[in-house]
């Protein structure tokens, strides 16, 4: 339990790692919306052969992005068979009962499927993978900072994220500890129906919640005893620098969408394409 | 005017029980604190010692009565918000628990939050924090997370945030309280490194009689009162009426007070086992030489 981090956060010393993670919040932006505009086949291939780039240049270990596409593999494969299923097209390729399969939705389908993997590859690896949790916190803050002059609490909201990012491996250690205690008095958790592994909860998560609002309680008069009072007149020690690097990164990731429009005007949506090759 | 940094003058505080009843928890203090000293402060719970402490540094606001701080009334009308931001500064504090005052995920990061606050310039924060991250003996874990370290180390790195604000007086409210043995004595070196070689004035709340005996001066707390003051021995010279106040005398003092009684002459700063052991043998050599 001790072990779990959130964004977890895979330390090396790429060019992912040491760019700026403004330029990297902007480009994951970017790079997302450039996966939506993939229409064509070659844009398609364009977009996997980035996100295996990406992977490269990381240096993070192939096991560890099938690690985090694991959790979601149910996401994929259902979105993979709602796609079948409800796509309609000309001819059916075969039908059962009132199951009707097209070439269409199959193809629909490979694409999506495509489309959330790399999804999640091009997002963890240029964000969560490369990026400490206290640096993309930095990044959200610095980057959202001319929403302050609409009065939007942006630092305050910034501050929450730290802190509970600080307090994830506290509360987990605390939930081990009140499990052990449930445990030693007889509680069991790993038996019985869902409804009765649920209620088992129940005697674990009341104290956890009474003590992580003392913790709270404390937190807070320790912070003013250490003079904090908001964001107002606050410097910070390491100032995060915009490099070379990280226009070149934000630059390469324009490009790289233009490229993807142009993909889809000279060889129009992937349908034409397949259908041609069936 | 008096030299003391800290001046407490008829001070009280009540607080409202769930009933909406007035309680009292701090019934007239009048102390003097002055710079540079290290004054451990006893007192069973509830005794109203960790109260009074939260009034130094305005966590809590008092009923009524003066403090005065480095010579300033912070009890006064004209105290702005910058100026209670000093005082806060100035007398820096350290909890019970390590877990619940560090803010940041990163050792270095938390040091120098308390600087941050202040509005220092980078440059300068960095050189803090590496001067507070030395002197706590803490500069190898600069970059690792918090939440590894053992208690001892948190609660250093605790103590490393408070000393990059420059403080005058550190308080420490039960801050031994939850370690084990080798992280409260990690803990007591460090506090009276702090003492002796930063020259900072320290507060240091306790429950245990032999980090209590390494003061300057014990101030025994009860019923809100201050019940006895002086210099370890002078205090731990009245074992009766320490136990009267629910304070335990450690068993080396007693025997060395009741070996004082038949005529002995130790001292009762003397606490820890291998010391009395040390001073009784010393005694029954010298004795058993001038027989001879």
């Amino acid at each position: 339990m001790k072990d779990i981090t959130l964004g977890q956060y895979y330390p090396g010393n790429s060019v992912l790692h040491k760019a700026d993670p403004r330029a990297k919040l902007v480009v994951t932006i970017l790079y997302i919306v450039a996966i939506f505009l993939a229409k064509s086949i070659y844009s398609y291939g364009a977009v996997v052969l980035s996100a295996i780039l990406l992977l490269v240049i990381s240096r993070v270990s192939v096991s560890v992005v099938l690690k985090g596409i694991k959790p979601l593999i149910y996401v994929i494969v259902i979105t993979g068979i709602m796609n079948i299923l409800f796509t309609t097209g000309k001819t059916p390729l075969f039908q059962w009962w009132i199951i009707k399969v097209y070439p269409e939705g199959l193809r629909a389908a490979g694409l999506m499927v495509i489309r959330i993997i790399v999804l999640i590859m091009g997002s963890s690896l240029l964000l969560t993978y490369t990026t400490t949790p206290i640096a993309l916190t930095d990044g959200i803050e610095q980057l959202l900072a001319p929403l302050k002059k609409i009065k939007l609490p942006v630092h305050d909201f910034a501050m929450m994220m730290t802190i509970a990012l600080r307090f994830i491996p506290t509360l987990l250690e605390e939930t081990d500890k009140i499990m052990n205690a449930q445990k030693a008095r007889g509680g069991d958790f790993s038996s019985g129906s869902l409804i009765q592994r649920a209620k088992a909860l129940v005697p674990v998560l009341v104290p956890l919640f009474v003590s992580a609002f003392r913790r709270a309680d404390e937190l807070a008069v320790a912070m003013e005893c250490r003079c904090y009072r908001g964001g107002d007149g606050r410097t910070r020690m390491t100032k995060l620098k915009f490099a070379a690097r990280d226009w070149f990164l934000v630059i390469f990731t324009v490009l790289f969408c233009a490229l993807l429009v142009t993909l889809n005007i000279y060889f129009g949506p992937a349908q034409v394409v397949v259908e041609a090759v069936v | 005017m008096s030299d003391a940094f800290i001046r407490t003058e008829n001070l009280t505080f009540a607080y409202e029980n769930d009933e909406g009843k007035e309680v009292p928890a701090v019934k007239g203090i009048s102390l003097e604190i002055k710079e540079g000293e290290f004054v451990a402060m006893l007192g069973h719970n509830g005794s109203g010692k960790s109260t009074f402490a939260k009034l130094l540094n305005m966590i809590l606001t008092p009923t009524s009565g003066k403090i005065y701080i480095d010579g300033r009334d912070i009890t006064a009308d004209d105290m702005t918000e910058d100026d209670m931001f000093d005082v806060r500064r100035k007398v820096g504090m350290v909890f019970q628990n390590p877990d619940n005052q560090i803010v940041a995920t990163i050792v270095e990061e938390d040091v120098a939050f308390g600087p941050e606050n202040l509005g220092i310039e980078p440059e300068k924060i960095r050189r803090r924090v590496d001067q507070a991250l030395e002197t706590v003996g803490m500069t190898e874990y600069a970059k690792h997370a918090p939440h590894k370290l053992s208690g001892g180390q948190k609660q250093r790195i605790a103590i490393a945030g408070i000393i990059a604000m420059r403080p005058r007086c550190i308080i420490f409210d039960e801050s031994t309280a939850m370690l084990d043995p080798l992280g409260r004595e990690e803990l007591m070196s460090t506090i009276e490194k702090l003492n002796r070689e930063e020259g900072i004035t320290v507060i240091h709340i306790t429950h245990y009689m032999n980090e209590a005996a390494k003061a300057d001066r014990i101030v025994v707390f009860d019923d809100g009162q201050v019940f006895a003051d002086g210099t370890p021995e002078e205090i731990f010279s009245y074992p009766e009426p320490l136990r009267a106040v629910g304070l335990d005398v450690p068993q080396t003092v007693e025997l060395l007070f009741k070996l004082n009684k038949m005529g002995g002459n130790f001292n009762l700063k003397n606490i820890s086992t291998e010391d009395c052991a040390a001073v009784i043998a010393e005694a029954y050599r010298k004795a058993t030489e001038s027989k001879n």
